[in-house]
């Protein structure tokens, strides 16, 4: 490995640690669940890319055999699945609140029904 | 004759890469146990797709995807100084986005890529009324984000699908 | 260069678990500690990455996706069950 790959390994090593430690920044600091869904979701999968492409660079530039490329693998199911989960989580979340609210006496209804915008 | 083979070649080429990815050695035994798999999963599982929607134009999707990839990054940056800096200047909001798509494929791959770019998330698509409902960390103007993913996202992958 | 870029990356990531773990204890939601469990799990999967890069070994990777999969796969069935009651139909 010569020193510019060693470059940008390290590079990318510090950027993705970087995006991981936002996203829980992100999940701890901000105020309300929908907004917190964000950190983790993007800044997280973003990093944990990062640190996944990294890891394919160092070993395929090693002194093992060959190409490995297999870290692609998992940065793609990371990509794909992110998604999926934030839109559960957002409908779970929203699910919980419209029957918390079922639960009290109706005197204040549906004014923060997004649908209705 | 092609269209028999690979009833979905998206759904082919997807297997066939993540197979040989996963294997990370490029022997040809296991290329062509690879392209097997590429042949025989899609048609083992042809009953369980709803409707294999076609890809109409690749090169504009090589396109849209080189445009999601810079999204990503440059758009990650401007969350991360929203994270880590002062909370109250943020304006999150929930923001009810009008489709003019009618596939339900396409939909969740808009829907997937919505929440993919930072700062938008999208939580439901209604697919009666054909509502895309996100909610976006800071969106002072939601009407401009609208008219954003309309044209930055929704155009081109309609485009791609033809419809 | 490289040895110190690993070291950074560990701390970085300490850190963030550590704050993902605040969130899953404080809650207040259940939907709160379920997103700082599934973080947890790609955290982890980072941490895993980086270990295998220390180390210089491949044996990481196969835990990596386990957990990717796993992880996955116990977010959606808690979230199924959050909105349905019931995990089996």
């Amino acid at each position: 490995m010569n020193a510019a790959t060693e470059a940008a390994v390290a590079a990318l090593i510090v950027l993705g640690a970087l995006f991981v430690l936002l996203g829980a920044v992100g999940l701890a600091r901000l105020p309300d669940f929908l907004t917190r869904l964000h950190g983790p979701t993007k800044a997280t999968t973003l990093g944990v890319g990062a640190l996944l492409l990294a890891s394919a660079i160092f070993f395929s530039t090693g002194d093992a055999t060959g190409l490995s490329l297999h870290e692609l693998a998992v940065l793609f199911f990371l990509f794909v699945t992110a998604p999926v989960t934030a839109h559960l989580l957002a409908k779970a979340a929203r699910h919980r609140q419209a029957s918390a609210r079922a639960k009290e006496p109706p005197t204040s209804t549906d004014d923060e029904c997004p649908g209705g915008s | 004759m092609i269209r028999q083979t690979f009833p979905q070649p998206l759904l082919s080429l997807t297997i066939f890469l993540l197979w040989t990815v996963l294997t990370n050695a490029a022997s040809p035994a296991l290329l062509l146990l690879g392209a097997s798999l590429a042949i025989a999963v899609p048609r083992l599982t042809r009953s369980f797709w709803p409707h294999p929607p076609r890809l109409a134009k690749p090169w504009r999707a090589l396109r849209f995807l080189g445009v999601f990839a810079v999204d990503i990054v440059t758009a990650n940056w401007r969350v991360a100084r929203q994270v880590s800096g002062p909370l109250h200047r943020l304006s999150p909001a929930l923001v009810d986005v009008p489709l003019d798509l009618r596939e339900p494929f396409v939909a969740t791959l808009l829907a997937s890529v919505v929440s993919l770019t930072p700062g938008t998330m999208s939580i439901d698509v209604d697919r009666e009324r054909w509502v895309l409902v996100i909610h976006a960390l800071d969106a002072p103007d939601p009407q401009a984000l609208v008219r954003e993913i309309k044209q930055r996202y929704e155009m081109p992958l309609r485009e791609m699908f033809g419809c | 260069m490289l040895t110190a870029a690993i070291e950074i990356g560990f701390v970085l990531i300490g850190v963030a678990l550590a704050l993902t773990l605040y969130r899953l204890l404080r809650g207040p939601d259940t939907t709160d500690r379920i997103l700082a469990l599934d973080t947890l799990g790609i955290d982890a999967i980072a941490l895993l990455v980086l270990f295998g890069i220390h180390d210089a070994s491949t044996a990481y990777f196969e835990v990596a996706l386990l957990l990717a999969l796993l992880g996955f796969v116990g977010t959606v069935a808690l979230c199924k069950f959050l909105l349905r009651g019931d995990l089996i139909e």
